[in-house]
């Protein structure tokens, strides 16, 4: 098969890295080659972050390049857009309708843009979903990245992979079950607009 | 067994495999999580963090004379720091195998420059490996301890960015024991007086010779031939990004040990090929010397020289190909700086110091370096790991001599302080100069994420120790004017300002808060108590007049349609400060 590029961005905190784990560990049992990339350090405060996995036979670059991933997965709307150009003009957008601001939109200095997931849907097959309310209603709200990871392994077809246990092996013990219910909320596509 | 590794977490298992007894390091993004994933070893490997880079790598030098073997693990810029000690130990060569590995960050995704370390290995002459993986970086550190013993000598090895943080999968072997060798005193070996250094000089061009002929001979270095139109020279992360675009389709000299270079294999490789390119990150260090042996071949006028490499460049450069994308309007997307944490003890210190007129801010390499972006803005320089006083003091003395009505600030961490800050600030009282310095004490090392260090009262291995007292030091140093303070508490910030504003003579503020994300020791639950809570807005008080919103608070939200300022209840952590910036006493703390 193919390499498949599969990207994470978002805001530092948001917990992109914690998901990216849990899929290359899901992938690595099912026996793909996986690479994994991110960058640590001054990012993670509050800064855009993205992770990117590569999966398939045989891997070589860890890096995904402009126009090559098969699924972006935002965790906070501006960010989808920030990340757009790297997804593949036939992949997916799995956006998270959630929006950060920072000091300057704030301070007035500058907007946050509108219209993004319009734009987003017109040029690429969109799902958007409210994880940050998902995750709230099941009652801890920093399960969203579970949610929005829930939705991606839905995307990627790749259900059959054991990825429960997979989350099990990454997440603190007294939270598995809300994990695995965020899990199934994202798979499942509870609560998601449906696709324009 | 196969684990997914980062390069960083493979090395610690490499170092493990390869009979490794101590590590030491001082910590610097990307390098941080060797010794952290070392230190997991404790009962083969004795991993320690050092007040700083050149001190860790004495250690690890000292641990290597008793007869172990050892290594030494810092970010590019650490090398700097260690320099000194590195170009001697090459002189005198070892006795247990000894290797200093240099995290090298292409892109300065994290660092205060771009250099390339490779320069580090033909500078002090020693031998250089270049993994382009994790399963690499692993197996390269066994390699590494036979080539030091062997030609006694010690070993580079340069990882960049992608290596270090990147995951692939890494088979896992067993620890090879390999003891200690014998201490024996050989002043003719080991004590760098001139008589001893000038023989010893003939001697490291000898073992270059010697190294150049295993650098042809060694599997590190190996030939993937396949059509003879084009041939690349490739190493590091180079490699797999050169791979993805061309995979089967050229031939490669794959390069793992890249100092001395196998000029007689790069001979035979281009011999065979009708265009030669070389694919490096960075500077052209492959490419100079081949140029320089008379090899024709194209570099660095097709790759760039600076920034990161991938994939996308690598084909548009070579074989002009760009893969299709989306086209859309990107001008409104602003750019997402980090910021300090909701509950960040600096934001208090930065919102008093940012209202201050006709100073200047000296800054340095810490989370306080984000003191210096917008809302607070208070920082007019940051250069490099524990120069803010010095460079403070510097300036200083130009303003007054000039009389120039302009003073002069510092600010620097408690982790930075240990590292080269304490002989900063001696300057400061021993050259007598009215340079505030303001020690910003989060009882931890925090960018890199949490690591202890000699004010904490904890080792990497999680052993208790002294906690050096840091006022005792500054004292101990010579500055006679010294407060602690907490720097959420803005009148005291503000005060302790204008104390050290009046002085004539140097002084130093410390302002002592723990790092909102550190897990507290018993000791700072004893010190700082369980302040945790949330604060909120009272809606009906709020007048919309946005104070609050310039602490750069990210907790801090604002309604524009209703005027109002609201508070995250994930993020806060009821630091207060924004409390005592309102001045409606609209935000309080959650139930009071």
């Amino acid at each position: 098969m193919d390499v498949k590029n599969i990207l994470l961005v978002g805001v530092g905190g948001q917990g992109t890295i914690l998901a990216s784990k849990i899929l290359s560990d899901g992938l690595i049992t099912a026996g793909y080659d996986v690479k994994m990339s991110e960058v640590h350090g001054m990012a993670q405060r509050g800064g855009s972050v993205s992770t990117q996995v590569r999966y398939g036979k045989k891997v070589y670059s860890p890096i995904i390049g402009k126009g090559q991933a098969d699924i972006l997965v935002a965790f906070e709307t501006m960010e989808a857009l920030r990340w757009l150009e790297y997804i593949n003009p036939r992949g997916t957008a799995i956006v998270n309708d959630y929006q950060i601001p920072f000091a300057l939109i704030l301070m007035g200095q500058i907007d946050y843009p509108d219209g993004i997931l319009e734009v987003i849907q017109q040029k690429v097959k969109t799902t958007v979903l409210k994880a940050a309310e998902i995750a709230v209603q099941l009652g801890n709200a920093k399960t969203m990245n579970i949610v929005l990871f829930g939705a991606l392994v839905k995307a990627m077809s790749l259900e059959n992979i054991d990825w429960e246990q997979a989350i099990r092996n990454h997440v603190k013990a007294k939270t598995v079950d809300i994990n695995l219910e965020a899990f199934h909320a994202g798979l499942t596509g509870t609560g998601f607009s449906s696709p324009k | 067994m196969r684990k997914l590794l980062t390069g960083n977490e493979a090395v610690a298992q490499g170092a493990y495999e390869a009979g490794v007894t101590f590590a030491a390091a001082y910590p610097g993004t990307p390098s941080t999580e060797i010794l952290e994933n070392i230190a997991e070893f404790k009962k083969d490997i004795i991993a320690e963090w050092a007040p700083n880079e050149k001190v860790a790598l004495e250690s690890a030098i000292g641990a290597s004379i008793a007869g172990a073997r050892s290594l030494a693990a810092m970010k590019m810029v650490g090398v700097n720091v260690a320099a000194d000690p590195l170009f001697s130990f090459a002189y005198t060569g070892v006795n247990g195998g000894m290797l200093l590995i240099t995290a090298d960050d292409p892109g300065l995704h994290s660092s205060q420059n771009e250099q390339d370390n490779r320069y580090y290995a033909k500078f002090a002459k020693i031998p250089m490996i270049e993994p382009s993986d994790s399963q690499e970086s692993k197996d390269m550190i066994k390699v590494a301890m036979e080539i030091s013993e062997k030609f006694d000598t010690p070993v580079l090895m340069r990882m960049t960015t992608r290596v270090c943080h990147s995951k692939s999968i890494v088979e896992i072997g067993e620890r090879q024991e390999v003891g200690k060798k014998p201490y024996v005193k050989n002043l003719a070996k080991y004590n760098l007086v001139p008589a001893v250094s000038r023989n010893l000089r003939a001697q490291l061009d000898g073992r270059l010779k010697e190294l150049e002929q295993y650098s042809n001979e060694t599997s590190l270095n190996y030939f993937e031939w396949n059509e003879s139109k084009i041939g690349i020279i490739t190493s590091g992360i180079a490699y797999q990004h050169t791979k993805e675009v061309f995979e089967d389709t050229v031939s490669y000299l794959k390069l793992g040990f890249t100092y001395p270079l196998p000029l007689m294999k790069i001979r035979e490789f281009a011999t065979n090929m009708e265009t030669l390119y070389i694919v490096e990150e960075l500077e052209p260090y492959l490419e100079e010397q081949i140029k320089q042996a008379g090899i024709a071949c194209i570099g660095k006028e097709k790759i760039p020289n600076m920034y990161e490499l991938n994939p996308d460049i690598i084909a548009k450069s070579l074989i002009g190909t760009e893969r299709q994308r989306v086209q859309y309007d990107s001008a409104s997307i602003a750019s997402r700086p980090p910021v300090l944490c909701a509950g960040c003890p600096h934001r208090g210190f930065f919102y008093e110091l940012s209202k201050i007129r006709n100073v200047m801010v000296s800054g340095d390499i810490g989370c306080y370096a984000l003191g210096g972006s917008a809302p607070l803005s208070a920082k007019d320089s940051a250069i490099c790991m524990g120069g803010a006083p010095s460079i403070a003091h510097g300036a200083q003395k130009i303003f007054n001599k000039f009389n120039e009505n302009m003073r002069v600030i510092a600010t620097i961490g408690d982790s930075t302080f240990f590292h080269t800050g304490i002989n900063s600030i001696m300057d400061t009282a021993y050259n007598n100069s009215n340079t505030i310095t303001c020690i910003l004490d989060n009882r931890i090392t925090g960018m890199t994420g949490h690591q202890d260090h000699p004010g904490t009262g904890f080792t990497l291995q999680g052993m208790p120790t002294k906690a050096l007292d840091i006022a005792a030091v500054v004292k101990a140093v010579g500055i006679d004017h010294v407060r602690v303070i907490n720097p959420l508490i803005l009148s005291r910030v503000k005060s302790a300002l204008e104390w050290a504003l009046s002085l004539d003579e140097p002084s130093v503020i410390i302002t002592r808060w723990p790092c909102v994300l550190k897990k507290q020791s018993q000791i700072d639950k004893d010190e700082f108590g369980n302040y945790m809570s949330t604060c909120e807005v009272k809606e009906e008080k709020c007048i919309g007049c946005k104070l609050c919103i310039w602490t750069g608070c990210p907790a801090l939200r604002f309604d524009k349609g209703a005027r109002k300022a609201k508070i995250d209840p994930v993020q806060c952590v009821a630091c207060q400060v924004c409390v005592q910036v309102c001045p409606q006493k609209a935000i309080s703390r959650v139930g009071e």
